[in-house]
Order: C-alpha cells, then sequence, then structure tokens
C-alpha cells in the first residue's frame, strides 16, 4: 500500500520527468527542432552572404529563427497525448493544473536548450555582437517564458483540432505579435550596448504579457482538457 | 461508507443525443453491469462516471461518509480501465507504473510495483517497453494500475477482451476483491460478465429497467 | 421592428448627406467623405470582436451550443468588416499618403484583428464535433481578445502614425467636427452598429432554424 506523501511540486515533476524520458527515447521533438533551428540559420546566413545587416535587422532574423522552431516542436507536448491516445490516462491521475505546469515547464526547458544552441550559432554565422549581455539575457529568458506560456496552451488546443497543419503558427502568430514585437526591441538595444535603464520599459512589457498569459492560460486550460 | 449516485443522467454531442434520464445509485458492496448495443453510450456513461467526460445533464454523486466529493477527491476513490486506454509504449511496464503512482501522491518501492506485476502474470517482463506487449498483457497492466489507489469505485470497460483463460480467471479474482472493498461497476455485451452485476441496466430498454 | 426601420432611415440619410455636404476636409477634398463609412466600419470590426468573446466567456459559464454559435456568426460579421475596414483604409491612404499600406498604428490593429478573425475561423473549420469545436474555440477568443491591450501600447511603438488623431487631417475633423459633420458621423456610427445587430440576429435565427431542420434539436 503506497502512502501518500507527495506534493503538488513532485506529480509536477514527475510529469515532466515522463516527459523527458519518452522524448530522450522517442525524439519526438528535440530532433526536429535543433534540425529546424539550425536549417533556418543557414538559410539566413547563405541568403545574406557578404551583406553587413544592422543589429536592427538581426534581432528581427533571431527571433523569427526562435519563433519558426518554437512552432516546429512546441505542440508536440499535447500532440504527442493524444495520438498515442494516452491523454486519457493522463486526465484519470492527474490534475489539470499539475499536466498544465509540467508541460509548460517541459516547454520552457526545450525551449532554453534550443536557444543554447542557437545563440551563439547565431553570434558565429551572423556576426551578431552583443554588448550588454545581462540585457539580453533577461530579454531572452522573459521573452522565452512568454513564448512558452502562450504556445502551451495553443499547443493544447491544436492537438485537440482533427486537421493540425500550419494551425499552431496560424494561432500563435497574433497572440505572440505584442511579445516579438518587444523582444526584436529589447535584443535590438541590448545589441547596441543600452544600459538596463533604457531597456526596461521592454522589460516591463514582456513581464506583464508572461504574467497575464500565464494566469490565463492556467484559468482556460480546464476548458480545453475536460470535455 | 461509499456510495454512487447518477441523477437524470443525459448526454449529447454537439446536437447528437447518446442517451438521458439515467438515474441509480449504488452503496458499498453493491455492482452493476451496463449492457446495450453498440453505440448505446456504454463507454459513454462509463467515461461520465470516470469524470473524463462531462455530462451535458444531471449530475454524478460520490459520497464518501456521506460527504461530496470533488472532482480531485474523485480523481483518488475512483479507478478505470477499458481497452480504449492506452499506456506509455515508449516506456516500461515499471516506468509507466512509477510515474502514473507519482503522479496520484502514491509512494511505491520498484519491489512493491515487481510484485504487482508478478500477481498479474507479467514476471520478468516489467523492464521491457509496453511497446513489445500483447494486447492481452496490456490488459493485465491495466489492471495493475487501476488497482494502484485501492479503489473504492472501480470502473470496467469490456473487462474480459483481449484476455485468456488465465487472464480471464485473473479478472474474476480482481471483480471478486473489488466487490468486497467498494463498488464495481462494468460495462459489458459480453453473456458471462453480466453474472457479475447485482443490478443490471439495459441502455437499449426504454426506462431503463434494473433487473436485479 | 422600429428599429429596422431607422436602421433603414438613418443609413439612407447618411448616404445621401455624405455626398451632398461639403467635404469634411478641404485640403483632402472629396476622398474625406470615405471617413463617414471607414471609422464606422472599422468600429463594427471591434464590436463583433466584443461580442464574439461575451459570448465566448458565457458559452464556457453555461455549455449552451447557442452562445458558441453566436460567437461564431460574431465573428465571421467581424472578419468581413474587417476587410472593409481595411480596404476603405488603404483607399483613403493611396489618396492622402501616397500609398496604400503605411504600417500606421491603425491600419496595423485592423490588420492584426484580421489575422485574429481568421485564426479563429481557421480553428473552427479544423474541428469537427460540435462541443470540442465550441470549446477550443471559445478559448482561443478569450486567449486573443486579452492579447489586444500589448498591442494598444506595442504597436505605436513600431510604427509612426500617420493617422487622423495626430496629423494632417486632425483639426477639422477630430474635435473640432462642425455640428452638421459630427451629427453626420454619429448617426452613421449608429447606423452601421445597427445594421451589424440586425445581420447577427438573422444569421442566429437562420442558422438555428438549419439546424433544427437537420434534425437535431437540442437548442429551444
Amino acid at each position: 500500500m503506497g502512502t501518500k506523501s507527495s506534493t503538488w511540486t513532485s506529480r509536477v515533476s514527475a510529469l515532466f520527468l515522463k516527459d523527458f524520458k519518452s522524448e530522450l527515447r522517442t525524439r519526438y521533438s528535440l530532433d526536429a527542432l535543433v534540425m529546424f533551428a539550425v536549417i533556418t540559420l543557414t538559410v539566413v546566413s547563405f541568403s545574406i552572404g557578404m551583406f553587413s545587416l544592422s543589429s536592427k535587422i538581426k534581432s528581427s532574423l533571431f527571433w523569427i529563427v526562435i519563433f519558426f522552431s518554437a512552432m516546429s516542436g512546441l505542440a508536440q507536448v499535447f500532440i504527442k497525448e493524444e495520438e498515442a491516445k494516452t491523454s486519457t490516462l493522463l486526465k484519470l491521475v492527474a490534475s489539470p493544473e499539475s499536466i498544465f505546469a509540467g508541460k509548460l515547464l517541459y516547454n520552457l526547458v526545450l525551449l532554453l536548450f534550443l536557444e543554447i544552441i542557437i545563440v551563439p550559432l547565431f553570434v558565429i554565422m551572423l556576426g551578431f555582437s552583443i554588448l550588454n549581455f545581462w540585457l539580453f539575457l533577461c530579454v531572452l529568458v522573459l521573452g522565452s517564458l512568454g513564448l512558452v506560456c502562450s504556445t502551451t496552451i495553443i499547443a493544447a488546443i491544436v492537438a485537440k483540432a482533427s486537421v493540425k497543419g500550419a494551425l499552431f503558427a496560424v494561432l500563435s502568430f497574433p497572440i505572440l505579435l505584442p511579445l516579438l514585437v518587444t523582444v526584436i526591441s529589447g535584443t535590438n538595444l541590448a545589441s547596441e550596448g543600452a544600459s538596463f535603464s533604457q531597456g526596461l520599459r521592454d522589460l516591463q512589457i514582456l513581464f506583464s504579457y508572461t504574467v497575464v498569459m500565464f494566469v490565463a492560460s492556467f484559468l482556460l486550460f480546464d476548458f480545453v482538457w475536460e470535455e | 461508507m461509499i456510495s454512487l449516485e447518477v441523477k437524470s443522467l443525459a448526454k449529447s454531442f454537439g446536437f447528437r443525443k447518446v442517451f438521458e434520464g439515467i438515474n441509480f445509485s449504488l452503496g458499498e458492496k453493491e455492482s452493476l453491469v451496463i449492457t446495450g448495443k453498440n453505440g448505446s453510450g456504454k463507454s459513454t456513461l462509463l467515461k461520465i462516471l470516470a469524470g473524463l467526460l462531462r455530462p451535458s445533464k444531471g449530475k454524478v454523486n460520490v459520497n464518501l461518509d456521506s460527504q461530496i466529493k470533488n472532482r480531485g477527491e474523485r480523481r483518488k476513490l475512483i479507478s478505470f480501465a477499458s481497452p480504449d486506454l492506452s499506456l506509455y509504449d515508449e516506456l516500461t511496464a515499471l516506468e509507466n507504473l512509477e510515474f502514473l503512482a507519482k503522479v496520484q501522491g502514491l509512494d511505491f518501492k520498484p519491489d512493491e510495483l515487481n510484485k504487482k506485476l508478478d500477481e498479474v502474470g507479467l514476471k520478468g517482463r516489467g523492464e521491457d517497453q509496453v511497446l513489445s506487449y500483447s494486447s492481452g498483457m496490456k490488459q493485465r497492466l491495466k489492471y495493475v494500475f487501476a488497482l494502484l489507489n485501492d479503489p473504492q469505485i472501480l470502473l470496467l470497460d469490456e473487462p474480459g477482451s483481449n484476455l485468456d483463460e488465465p487472464g480471464l480467471f485473473l479478472l474474476d479474482n480482481i471483480i471478486a476483491e473489488q466487490k468486497k472493498r467498494g463498488i464495481l461497476v462494468l460495462a459489458t455485451n459480453d453473456k458471462r460478465e453480466i453474472k457479475y452485476g447485482d443490478k443490471i441496466l439495459n441502455l437499449d430498454q426504454p426506462g431503463f429497467s434494473f433487473i436485479s | 421592428m422600429w428599429w429596422k426601420i431607422l436602421t433603414g432611415l438613418l443609413i439612407g440619410t447618411v448616404v445621401v448627406l455624405v455626398f451632398l455636404m461639403p467635404p469634411p476636409q478641404k485640403e483632402l477634398g472629396d476622398i474625406s467623405r470615405i471617413f463617414f463609412f471607414h471609422v464606422p466600419v472599422a468600429w463594427v470590426t471591434v464590436l463583433a470582436f466584443l461580442v464574439a468573446m461575451v459570448n465566448s466567456i458565457l458559452y464556457l459559464s453555461r455549455k449552451d451550443l447557442v452562445y458558441d454559435l453566436q460567437a461564431a456568426i460574431s465573428s465571421q460579421l467581424g472578419f468581413l468588416f474587417a476587410i472593409l475596414a481595411t480596404v476603405s483604409g488603404a483607399i483613403f491612404a493611396k489618396n492622402a499618403w501616397g500609398s496604400y499600406w503605411n504600417w500606421d498604428p491603425r491600419e496595423t490593429s485592423v490588420f492584426i484583428l484580421l489575422l485574429i478573425y481568421g485564426a479563429y475561423l481557421a480553428l473552427r473549420s479544423a474541428i469537427e464535433m460540435e462541443d470540442r469545436k465550441a470549446n477550443l474555440s471559445a478559448v482561443y477568443s478569450i486567449l486573443a481578445f486579452i492579447t489586444v491591450p500589448f498591442l494598444v501600447f506595442v504597436v505605436p511603438r513600431v510604427f509612426q502614425s500617420l493617422h487622423p488623431t495626430d496629423s494632417i487631417v486632425n483639426s477639422q475633423i477630430k474635435i473640432q467636427m462642425p455640428p452638421l459633420v459630427l451629427l453626420v458621423f454619429l448617426s452613421s456610427l449608429l447606423g452601421f452598429s445597427l445594421l451589424f445587430v440586425w445581420i447577427y440576429n438573422l444569421e442566429v435565427k437562420v442558422t438555428i432554424l438549419h439546424k433544427k431542420i437537420k434534425g437535431s434539436s437540442t437548442i429551444k
């Protein structure tokens, strides 16, 4: 007989570790995600050739690469459960909140891992200079958090649609637009070596966006998950 | 004391009606068999009882010591096994069980889980991926999962499907155990399984009469 | 019934007056008359978005498919009006500023609304089961609505405004609108809003009848 000892966090971590273990065994999203990022980077780098670009354009390209790579991989957390028909099992054993938290955490780790690969490649291949590294890091982490908060719930929606196709990107783009505009502006500032106080406004917008989307998606997830 | 109450339950998918006006209540050590032809809504009814689907109308109440339990508490009291249910193919049987226990807040040591696997005749197969399991073996594994939390209410959809003779014998034991512990509801069309119910609910007959 | 007659009269009068009275903005001339159609149409785009969101919330709390139907119809109409607003805006932009598209903040905002409507309708067509469709599209519509306040902050920071509030046509038509122009403008706003309500109600009735004929009777 088991004893009831575990807290909410240990349940969420059980969900996270389950996805992590599955991922390592099946490479459901990781391979596609990394390859997609590398390919788009190469295409961008090739098409630019010898031109030198302004940091504003480089910042935009940087986030375009991240956006599309995210679109190619982050929906899998829920699609995988629907396709393998394991979502019923999950519903039986875990509360919607803990499931969403587990998936959110998993997507965040996946995206941050992807960025660890993309950032150095981007710096090398496009000569991207980052003069205020800490500002850049703040924008990157906050931006990723916000991106994951909005896309994870959209992933849950898309997983239940019968025709998936490009739906994930189509649904995500309008909702991510305020975030994208802000992270591009923040990245540009960091790249040009602006001070923290100059980047503060972008960070504030990112922070409030992330908080609002986090709360909203937690509240709405129940409706997506339960039928 | 556990009891399961169903009041004027109806379910429709969009604009298509599946069933309506279902009423029954079950107390401890009672069992119900739901029958009806394909498409009559047996599985749907079971899924509503399990909390997997929302009813369109009506209510399902789970009472423990005459207190109505909420969704989270209910999850701990009820277990459900069905041929529709899939386990994680890429994980081993043990990993599946470890995850399913932990996420429910149950603490089992690997030895305890291994012992449970032995009991359903899956000795030595705990380290194999579920991918390599036959459908009968998967069904057995699902019973281990369903019994992890010593459920007060056990819901079984077509319990005998994919099982061989020893498997059916095992099922017989599980059902006998459950009848001592709490409530059993099973949905089936198999004549051999109808005998498990104290009460029978036939979804084809108008008024859903009870035959006791 | 009376308000339908009022709608007819309002829009009829507006159409006549718009072409009879002197153009509201002298430097731009006749093209500025589009203002009486463009602004109300853009307003209805936003109104429809609001109606869709309210219906989505009602659906999620009451689970009645009528609300979902209303949200869907409001979005379809919103999509139509968003296209009208974009096109009429582009015609004005070509004449006033020299090119059809300038990524002015409000052009951008309407364009984003168009994208949201498009995404919402794409989502609906991708799901077959009625209540699943209702659930998921309601959630999406609320999510999309939540992001709009951010757009209001963010978009003007990226694109410089060419719009009448703070440049060219400002002085005449915004705050210091002559009484007649103001009256015609407000009548047009009311007329288009009523027109939206009218089409919306008709569509809802027709769709419900259609469902009933097809033999499903869960809707009263």
